[in-house]
């Protein structure tokens, strides 16, 4: 299996020498999703914690690195920092609300979802930050204001957030924290009985998903230069953040990027063949179904199932 | 509309993230009424009601049935995949547009004393009440809605007395989804519908229902009246676009401080 | 020699409902100690008081030492009592390895130390043969016997076992008494919950009876069984008999 996943890291690294930009772009946002749903893994997928409103620390981190790049000059490269910390303490705020005050399953969602919501709200109505118009960026190609001329430094730029997200849960998995989150899952009540702080583990789990959400926040907001609060802390990027995982395989190292390399194609295709205009929520409606199948038929996501698929077929 | 959540939630414990979407498509099906047929909402609201019926129950049969039993998590998603359908699909079939219905009675008003009375919004209260203590009628009067209460009690009981519990549940579904579908219809000359609007109709579904208490009918309608006027406050002392805001406060503190709501069962 | 247990006169009431009163217990160092009652006497309830899950209205408990007052059931498993629970929850998708290693995660941080831990308490549960499959997918017995590992994985000082034996067959029973009997033999103390008269008979130093709440008769169990009123308060049961010795 290893020489399987470095002939695959190879092929990915020297892929941008063929493709066209088109194809290129196409790949930065398998890579970022895949690298935003990795974040939300450690929270969602592995401590079983459902939140649906990620987009939050995206936006939080997004605004803090764009609004400190152009008022003060503060690089993204720190500012991608600045805006993941701020992240995690909006992540430690909802974390300790939700699981201090022991809200599990649907009431959790819902109060991610109100902050995201909350979020959203006040960014709408935040004139210094844009307010309704949204937030710009002026291109300069800086690479030291997290800018390139070229798009293929973007590929490998999302290429290496994706990687190093994936290496911090594989990480998780491989050591106690991860063993504990994944019992958390299980059954939380049986994990206190066996001295497993649940609070401590979750907080943990939220905290470093929220920091690593709102550092993709930055890439964000300097490959698309415009942010607009209905996008970047909206519901639907927020189901873009959770589908890739939920899709791909939940609580596992893979599961993202196979969903991101599933659903992004997918949502890029059904954005081209049906166009723009009226069909515009098209890819949401083959989201909402694939949703509805994964649910269904595939509980635990492709990856855990192409891995059965594959024993049997070994043996 | 948060009765019939609270319906569905009673009953069978599961979460209908889909609910404001469906209100969505009722609202829509009483605006191609209006406007292909030419029949008033509010008369057109029990073909809302019954179209949604069939929608509730298709779900249910096909869809929710499989996973009554499944970890929450997988309920949530579930719904959240139909809700994203149902959303999208209306987006296609309708555009991104707000409507709004036409209805004679939009635009008749009177004085009442010192207030100034809306009839359009008379109405739509008055039929909402009718609705609801018709509701209230069947689930305590006859056998099918006592086999429904006697079902959200104790599911396990009601299957070793032979109650075809999954007859019970679609039917839940289907009149849960009909108060939606009714409701969508009697506001929609009120209020500018569109696709997008699916998501803050689930949230305030929500909100009220927890605050009235998951499952108690009397609860919802309570929550109902409380959420209104709370945010008719609000939109009155503070700014009205803090309408949502209020909103969405109003759910992060009633699911910190009692998420049983007032009159509620705890969650499954 | 202080005693292991020291619990003082707790009290716990749901609305109306006295479901502990004024409860006291002690119990030494490498005891086991029988706790047996009807149906809604209390024992659960006591068992969630003791470890954490529930906190008692009134009354005191002092274990090894400390208190456990307004403390959380993982660190009362830190402090080395640990309880099972009545209806078993293995978690189902992991393996019987994975599941026992979270225990053993509780005292040997390391994965590989727990994971070797963990192979050992299941060899001595004799579940060898099923370290690998899903918990899912064990029957009852091995469930139960898998619940004991995961708890017996935290190295317990005090083990709280919550009617381990219900729903088993005589055979299954009796591997399980004499499992029991070898922990206690290493120096686990062992308070348990039963309503086997045999298992309990012939496992205790000491019985508790608890009859709504409250405690009724406390002794070996010779004198407990003939107590009249034990048998008054399980008029109508009829395992109520002498152990045979």
């Amino acid at each position: 299996m290893k020489w399987l996943g470095a002939a695959a890291l190879g092929v990915l690294l020297l892929l941008p020498a063929v493709l066209n930009s088109y194809a290129v772009t196409v790949f930065i946002f398998i890579f970022f999703y895949a690298f935003l749903g990795q974040a939300w893994n450690i929270v969602g997928g592995y401590a079983g914690q459902l939140s649906a409103g990620h987009a939050a620390f995206v936006g939080i981190g997004a605004y803090t690195s764009a609004v400190l790049s152009v008022q003060a000059g503060l690089t993204p490269w720190v500012g991608m920092l600045v805006g993941g910390l701020l992240s995690a303490v909006l992540g430690t705020v909802v974390g300790y609300l939700g699981f201090r005050f022991g809200l599990r399953g649907f009431y959790f969602v819902l109060l991610t979802v109100a902050f995201a919501e909350v979020c959203r709200f006040v960014a709408l109505n935040t004139d210094a930050v844009g307010g309704a118009l949204g937030y710009y960026i002026t291109f300069t190609g800086n690479p030291w204001q997290f800018q390139f001329q070229d798009n293929r430094v973007y590929y490998y730029v999302a290429l290496g957030l994706m990687l190093i997200a994936t290496g911090i849960v594989a990480a998780i998995e491989r050591r106690r924290f991860g063993a504990y989150l994944i019992a958390i899952r299980e059954d939380e009540s049986a994990c206190e009985a066996l001295g497993v702080n649940t609070f401590r583990y979750k907080m943990l789990a939220m905290i470093v998903s929220s920091f690593l959400t709102g550092v993709g926040g930055t890439f964000y907001a300097f490959y698309l230069f415009s942010l607009q609060p209905g996008a970047v802390f909206g519901i639907p990027l927020s189901v873009e953040i959770i589908i890739r995982p939920i899709v791909g395989g939940a609580g596992t190292v893979m599961g993202p990027i196979l969903g991101s390399f599933i659903l992004s194609p997918l949502a890029e295709a059904s954005r081209i063949y049906f166009g723009q205009g009226g069909w515009a929520g098209a890819h949401l409606i083959a989201y909402g179904l694939l949703l509805i199948a994964v649910v269904l038929f595939l509980p635990q996501g492709a990856y855990p199932a192409l891995r059965r698929l594959w024993a049997r077929a070994a043996r | 509309m948060a009765v019939g959540l609270t319906l569905i939630f009673g009953v069978m414990r599961v979460v209908n993230f889909a609910h404001g979407d469906m209100m969505v498509w009722g609202m829509y099906l009483a605006w191609i009424l209006s406007t292909r047929a030419g029949i008033d909402p509010y008369v057109g609201f029990v073909a809302c009601a019954a179209a949604l019926f069939v929608m509730g129950w298709v779900t249910q049969r096909l869809l929710v049935d499989r996973i009554v039993d499944a970890p929450h998590e997988m309920q949530i998603l579930l719904m959240l995949g139909v809700a994203l359908v149902l959303e999208n699909a209306a987006l296609v079939a309708f555009g991104p547009d707000p409507q709004r219905v036409r209805s004679p009675l939009r635009a008749a008003t009177f004085w009442l004393g010192p207030v100034f009375v809306d009839v359009a919004r008379l109405v739509t209260f008055a039929l909402a009440m009718v609705l609801t203590l018709a509701l209230y009628l069947f689930l305590t009067r006859t056998d099918l809605g006592r086999t429904m209460r006697a079902a959200a009690d104790n599911a396990y009981g009601a299957l070793v007395i032979g109650t075809d519990v999954r007859r019970v549940y679609a039917a839940a579904f289907g009149i849960g989804a009909a108060c939606v579908g009714a409701a969508g219809a009697l506001v929609s000359p009120i209020l500018p519908f569109q696709p997008a609007g699916g998501l803050s109709l689930s949230v305030a579904s929500f909100n009220i229902v927890i605050i009235g208490g998951m499952g108690s009918l009397p609860g919802a309608f309570l929550g109902g009246l409380l959420v209104s006027v709370a945010e008719s406050l609000g939109a009155v002392f503070l700014s009205p676009s803090m309408k949502e805001l209020v909103s969405f406060s109003l759910l992060i503190l009633i699911l910190l401080f009692r998420p049983a709501g007032l009159f509620g069962k705890a969650a499954a | 020699m202080p005693p292991l247990l020291q619990v003082t006169g707790i009290s716990k009431r749901f609305g109306g409902l006295h479901a502990v009163r004024d409860l006291s217990l002690e119990m030494a160092r490498g005891e086991v100690l029988g706790l047996i009652g009807p149906n809604g006497a209390g024992k659960t309830t006591a068992f969630n008081l003791l470890s954490g899950f529930l906190t008692p209205d009134q009354g005191a408990v002092r274990f090894d030492g400390h208190s456990l007052a307004g403390l959380k059931p993982h660190a009362i498993c830190g402090l080395g009592l640990v309880r099972t629970f009545q209806i078993v929850r293995p978690f189902p998708h992991l393996s019987v390895l994975d599941n026992v290693r979270v225990g053993a995660l509780a005292r040997r941080p390391l994965m590989a130390e727990a994971r070797e831990m963990a192979r050992a308490v299941i060899d001595r549960v004799g579940l060898g043969a099923k370290t690998d499959q899903a918990a899912a997918g064990l029957t009852l017995p091995e469930r139960k016997r898998l619940e004991l590992a995961r708890a017996l994985a935290t190295e317990p000082t005090l083990l709280l076992l919550d009617e381990v034996m219900a729903g088993l067959n005589p055979t299954e029973t009796a591997g399980i008494v004499g499992l029991i009997q070898r922990i206690n033999e290493s120096g686990v103390s062992i308070l348990l919950i039963e309503h086997n008269m045999r298992a309990v008979m012939t496992l205790s130093h000491r019985i508790a009876v608890l009859n709504f709440g409250e405690k009724i008769v406390e002794g070996p169990p010779a004198a407990v069984a003939n107590h009249p009123r034990v048998i008054e308060a399980y008029l109508g049961e009829e395992y109520v008999h002498p152990p045979a010795r």
